[in-house]
């Protein structure tokens, strides 16, 4: 079984197409970016996607070498996002959907990062650790939902990262930016650490982070604060979960899981644990229409589609809500 | 010295200490956070931890005895309460029996609460039920001052969510015990208030549909 899926939650869009053996076949995505110093805005971002739809379908197939009349699913992001961005892409599945006879697969986005990570690592019944620009949350599966242990109480830490980068003039997504500057950080500046049991709250961080380089502090030493004390703070309410849970296996997904101070922290509170740390592959850990495809075909072979009609996206749909069926 | 447990931010000794047995909370360096940030929040924790436990125990709240504190080495000595983990005995009870011991975790956090505590963790890994049938709370490492609304309903809400992700098959009645024993320290009315402030909070977290 193959199955296209569409990326299209907030500035990426991209198709790609997942055999039900687990190959990933093509993923081609196309990413809208901000002008430096601005963050990403709805209707532009749904008007890049509109305009590049038709080039990454092609692409697709094209270099996939797979005609429209092999793909046996077509699935979609069906939330959370951007509500115009999350439309476009829907509305490119709808089309595909009608005009095929294929079913019609609603997937939440952020189960594809965790489908897609258990999938290119090989993590078993894992604590997962979603860090990205709209989720921060450590979650375990248990009786078909994801049961959330902790999560931020405001802001996430890839929203954190962007607009510190945004503050500094920085395009979004900021996180490679502020990791390669924190790398050259040299002093440690106090800022406000909040772990609430297993949540975090960044915003009263982010504040603090903004105001100090205003007021002059290096940028390479606000960027290195940031990260040291966001990612321990993560890091704390992770080992929490770690040693509540006893899971024997974490698994970092999500863009900011690209970053490698993060992911040297989490390495050693795993292994304090004796669990082993997985982490998706850099490629696989920024929105990507491969995660969408491959939950796709895990959805679909539990019978889970909707009807075009009835198709509509879900800007607002919380991780922990929904039905796992083949978990 | 035997290692109990590993918990998140400190390791758990038990030995024997001029005849008594006795835990050795010991809150180690964490070798994945800047040094000084460490040393901070070891130092100011066992410092807070030791200071509240020590006015909960004065407000009712069964907390064990501690016996010493050594800021150097971020180490507590405290008295071994033999029992269960509430995390590990909550479905092996009787529904009615279950209900009760919910319900005398909401008067404890009422008892705190009313006496201007905030536990700051409450979970179920962080209550024992001693064998006479007592319940304990430990883990004081987050706790704080404060008679606000706010502080309140993060303590509650971090107690829900230890239900609903750990006792998901019980979490709503559970949760519910938790604020009837809540109540009757705390008054319907500021039960009310600070249940109303959970789900408040609640649904400030990310993608809540119905605001």
């Amino acid at each position: 079984m193959i199955c296209l899926g569409i990326e299209s939650t907030a500035h990426t869009f991209g198709i790609g197409l997942v055999s039900s053996s687990g190959k990933i076949i093509v993923d081609i995505n196309d990413t809208y970016q901000p002008p430096p110093g601005r963050g990403i805005h709805p209707r532009k971002a749904a008007q890049h996607h509109c305009d590049v739809a038709p080039k990454v379908l092609k692409q697709a197939l094209q270099k996939s070498k797979i005609g429209l009349e092999k793909i046996d699913a077509i699935a979609f992001s069906v939330g959370p996002g951007l509500g115009p961005a999350l439309r476009t892409g829907a509305t490119v599945a709808r089309a595909l959907a009608v005009w095929l006879e294929k079913p019609l697969i609603p997937v939440h986005h952020a189960i594809g990062h965790i489908e897609l990570a258990s999938l290119t690592t090989g993590a078993k019944d894992p604590l997962v650790i979603l860090v990205s620009g709209g989720h921060t949350a450590i979650i375990a599966f248990g009786d078909g939902y994801w049961r959330t242990f902790g999560e931020t109480q405001d802001i996430t830490l890839g929203n954190l990262l962007d607009m510190l980068a945004r503050e500094a003039q920085f395009s979004s997504p900021g996180g490679s930016v502020i990791e390669s500057l924190a790398h050259k950080g040299e002093r440690y500046l106090d800022l406000p650490y909040v772990v609430k049991g297993n949540d975090v709250s960044y915003s009263g961080l982010l504040t603090a982070a903004i105001k100090m380089y205003k007021a002059g502090c290096r940028l390479e030493d606000v960027c290195y604060s940031v990260q040291e004390v966001s990612f321990a703070m993560l890091s704390e309410a992770a080992e929490r979960a770690l040693a509540h849970t006893e899971k024997k296996a974490v698994l970092l997904t999500g863009g900011v899981a690209a970053n490698k101070r993060l992911q040297q922290m989490l390495n050693i509170i795993s292994k304090e644990h004796n669990a082993d740390l997985f982490i998706v592959p850099k490629i696989y850990s920024g929105d990507c229409s491969a995660q969408i495809a491959w939950t796709g075909i895990l959805a679909c072979q539990s019978g889970i589609k909707v009807n075009v009609d009835k198709s509509f996206i879900k800007s607002k749909l919380r991780l922990d809500k929904v039905f796992i069926p083949w978990r | 010295m035997v290692l109990l447990r590993k918990g998140a931010e400190a390791e758990l000794y038990q030995e024997s200490w001029y005849g008594l047995n006795i835990i050795r909370k010991v809150r180690t360096v964490k070798a994945y956070r800047h040094p000084k940030l460490d040393l901070e929040l070891r130092q100011s924790r066992t410092g807070r931890e030791a200071q509240i436990m020590h006015e909960a125990k004065g407000s009712g709240v069964p907390i064990p005895l501690i016996f010493r504190v050594d800021m150097n080495s971020t180490t507590i000595t405290m008295q071994y309460v033999e029992g269960s983990r509430v995390k590990d005995l909550l479905h092996s009870l009787s529904s009615k029996k279950r209900l009760r011991l919910c319900s005398q975790i909401g008067q404890l956090i009422g008892r705190l609460h009313r006496n201007r505590i905030i536990h700051g963790d409450l979970t179920t890994s962080n209550m024992i039920l001693s064998e006479t049938g007592k319940l304990f709370f430990i883990d004081f490492g987050l706790s704080e001052h404060s008679e606000e609304l706010e502080k309140r309903g993060v303590d509650l809400l971090l107690m829900k969510r230890a239900f609903y992700s750990t006792h998901y098959s019980f979490a709503l009645e559970c949760f519910k015990a938790v604020t009837e024993g809540y109540a009757t320290e705390m008054g319907e009315e500021t039960c009310k208030n600070v249940v109303e402030r959970v789900n408040k909070i609640a649904k400030r977290g990310r993608y809540v549909s119905k605001r």
